[in-house]
């Protein structure tokens, strides 16, 4: 009994100490509640040394928060408790934001450099007149491949990955649009259907797939592709660029017959504590210099045309990343199916990972 | 403390957190079973459970969790037996809950690192002379790394049961004539029992619902309840079917529970993991 009591004195102690360590760390850093900026990002998505150089230039704390998928955002910030103040959301999930009233506008008057944006990432389909978002990166989906290991392949047709050479090699990522969308693709239908009869069709192809396939995982692909441990993936643009810069064996294609164009936008979510500071930190990363710097850490394709004066012109002019506006015509940006049929792409996406065995 | 002994008021507070933390989320996760995407009344999640592809996932699920738990015990019992015979029990017994402080993902994450083609394993393949093997994302991976994380809670119980067991019951068999074999089979066994009941229940029923390594380490080739019940919560937010697929993982547990029940009074360890 006594050394119970003793154990429980000191272990209260010990966590007393520490709170109160951290909070005179805290003050020593000059942090108030209203100078917080809570930004919630996809991982590996901005460069952290502009984080801080943005706390230096605005005396603002920022505190960083990552998420793996677009659905997990939102469930979080609608579930309420978070006071999220910036967050990056696909064009599909902002529809989806909006429709639920998650969002706050953006007021323009705050954010001078929106001048720097190519107006064809504004003003589209998903969010008219960027009344609550603004275009952060945007990309394709593909495949990225080893030339090293698959000679000779090309990937120019989606059809390619049911080849039966690439036995147990290829890679897909955990998510049912992507999966579906190549068999979709493949059997020049659209991304966006709803059609149940399609979709069923598209899984019947895709699970003749299921011998190729190695593993349906998330971001560890990067190391995977980069190690040579797997030598195909369907992936993102800007990870393929990550993958491509560690070895150069690898490189990215978009298939012919079309794939996903998508847009992450900046948004801020109506958990907000700091609205003006949200409003700084979107002007900021808009900055010419900025946003140069951060997409040539990141990887994926800037929508900042001032930015991309100052990038290196073999990037800017390389077709895997900046594709053509006819290239881009053939893309399809998702839309918002609703609950129901994503529910249904989940469903059939399931029965695909039940069938590789 | 004898005072109090039959106070009670002593109790209050444990039916409020059995109330609170236990039988109000059961009964959330039943209600929500009911309802469809748009909050209506259903039972179509229940129809929709015995498609082919849940009830094929729960028999996966169960196998899966079987072989986890049939390694684990394979591993854990001459290990804790060892362990009973050792000098310092004690400090053996702490280098293997050591790793069980260590993250479940960081673990997992390293597992990666050592079952790839340029990993340790293959490397030393390699120096002996076999080929390169595939051996992330195979049955074998993941059932490694599953017996590797669930082994402390299945050695603890174990080691408790073992380690009360009186010496001179053993003796006493061997005197009588009973050889190696039957003394285990007939006297250790039947009395480190209640061990290895709890030990199964601390492994398979968080076996059955292991996600996450499902992923890094099986690369979605292996799916378990608990992958589906994240998938509905997480990406499709059918919150309905989510729920229904965990009333019916509550009540495997309840199965279990019963089959593996202890009549007297045992060790019991109820380990959690993810």
């Amino acid at each position: 009994m006594k050394s119970l009591v003793r154990a429980t004195v000191v272990i209260l102690l010990v966590c007393g100490l520490l709170m109160y360590a951290a909070s005179v760390m805290d003050q020593t850093s000059g942090k108030s509640g209203k100078d917080v900026l809570t930004i919630y990002n996809w991982g590996e998505y901005i460069d952290t040394d502009l984080i801080k150089q943005f706390e230096k230039e605005t005396g603002i704390h920022v505190i960083y928060e990552t998420f793996d998928s677009n659905e997990a955002m939102m469930t979080k910030i609608e579930q309420g408790g978070t006071s999220y103040d910036i967050s990056m959301p696909s064009e599909y999930t902002i529809e989806q934001m909006k429709e639920r009233d998650l969002l706050l506008p953006i007021d323009y008057k705050q954010i001078p450099n929106i001048k720097n944006i190519d107006p064809d990432f504004l003003d589209l389909d998903f969010d008219q007149d960027n009344k609550f978002s603004v275009p952060y990166f945007w990309g394709t989906v593909g495949i990225v491949y080893n030339t090293a290991i698959l000679d000779g392949q090309n990937f120019d047709s989606w059809d390619d990955l049911w080849d039966p050479s690439l036995k147990g090699k290829v890679i897909l990522v955990d998510s049912a649009r992507e999966v579906l969308g190549v068999s979709l693709n493949s059997m020049g239908k659209s991304l966006n259907s709803t059609d149940s009869k399609e979709l069923k069709a598209a899984t019947d192809k895709l699970i003749k797939m299921a011998p190729n396939v190695k593993a349906i995982i998330g971001d560890e692909v990067t190391q995977l592709m980069v190690n040579g441990d797997a030598s195909v993936a369907l992936t993102w643009s800007g990870q393929a660029a990550d993958m491509m810069f560690e070895n150069e064996d690898l490189t990215y294609n978009v298939p012919n017959e079309g794939s996903n164009l998508w847009f992450d936008n900046m948004v801020i979510p109506k958990t907000s504590k700091n609205v003006e500071g949200a409003h700084k930190f979107i002007n900021f990363m808009l900055d010419a210099e900025v946003a140069a710097q951060n997409a040539d850490y990141v990887g994926y394709s800037t929508p900042n045309k001032a930015a991309l004066k100052l990038m290196d012109p073999e990037v800017v002019n390389d077709e895997r990343y900046y594709p053509s506006k006819e290239v881009r015509d053939n893309l399809h940006v998702y839309k918002n199916l609703g609950k129901e049929k994503i529910g249904e792409y989940n469903e059939l996406f399931l029965k695909f990972k039940m069938s590789i065995r | 403390m004898r005072n109090k002994r039959n106070s009670p008021f002593a109790l209050i507070p444990y039916y409020v957190w059995i109330a609170l933390f236990v039988i109000a989320p059961i009964i959330l996760v039943a209600y929500y079973s009911l309802l469809d995407l748009n909050g209506n009344f259903t039972i179509a999640n229940y129809q929709n459970f015995f498609t082919g592809v849940y009830l094929k996932m729960t028999l996966s699920s169960f196998w899966y969790a079987f072989l986890i738990t049939l390694f684990s015990l394979l591993v854990s019992y001459p290990a804790a037996y060892l362990i009973t015979k050792t000098k310092h029990k004690q400090l053996w017994l702490i280098l293997i809950i050591i790793p069980s402080w260590i993250n479940l993902l960081l673990k997992t994450y390293a597992f990666i690192g050592i079952f790839g083609m340029s990993g340790p394993i293959n490397s030393f393949l390699k120096t002996i002379g076999i080929p390169q093997q595939q051996i992330l994302f195979t049955d074998f991976s993941f059932v490694f790394v599953a017996v590797y994380i669930f082994i402390p809670f299945m050695i603890l119980p174990i080691f408790n049961s073992l380690d009360k067991l009186n010496p001179a019951l053993i003796y006493a068999a061997r005197d009588l004539g009973a050889s190696r074999l039957t003394t285990f089979r007939r006297v250790i066994l039947p009395l480190t029992m209640n061990g290895v009941k709890s030990g199964i229940q601390a492994v398979f029923i968080p076996a059955l619902s292991l996600f996450m390594i499902t992923r890094l380490i099986a690369g979605n080739r292996v799916i378990t309840l608990g992958t589906a019940i994240e998938q509905q919560f997480l990406v499709t937010q059918n919150w309905g079917m989510g729920s229904t697929i965990a009333v019916f993982l509550i009540l495997f547990m309840f199965i279990i529970m019963l089959f593996t029940g202890q009549k007297e009074k045992g060790a019991t360890q109820y380990g959690k993991a993810k």
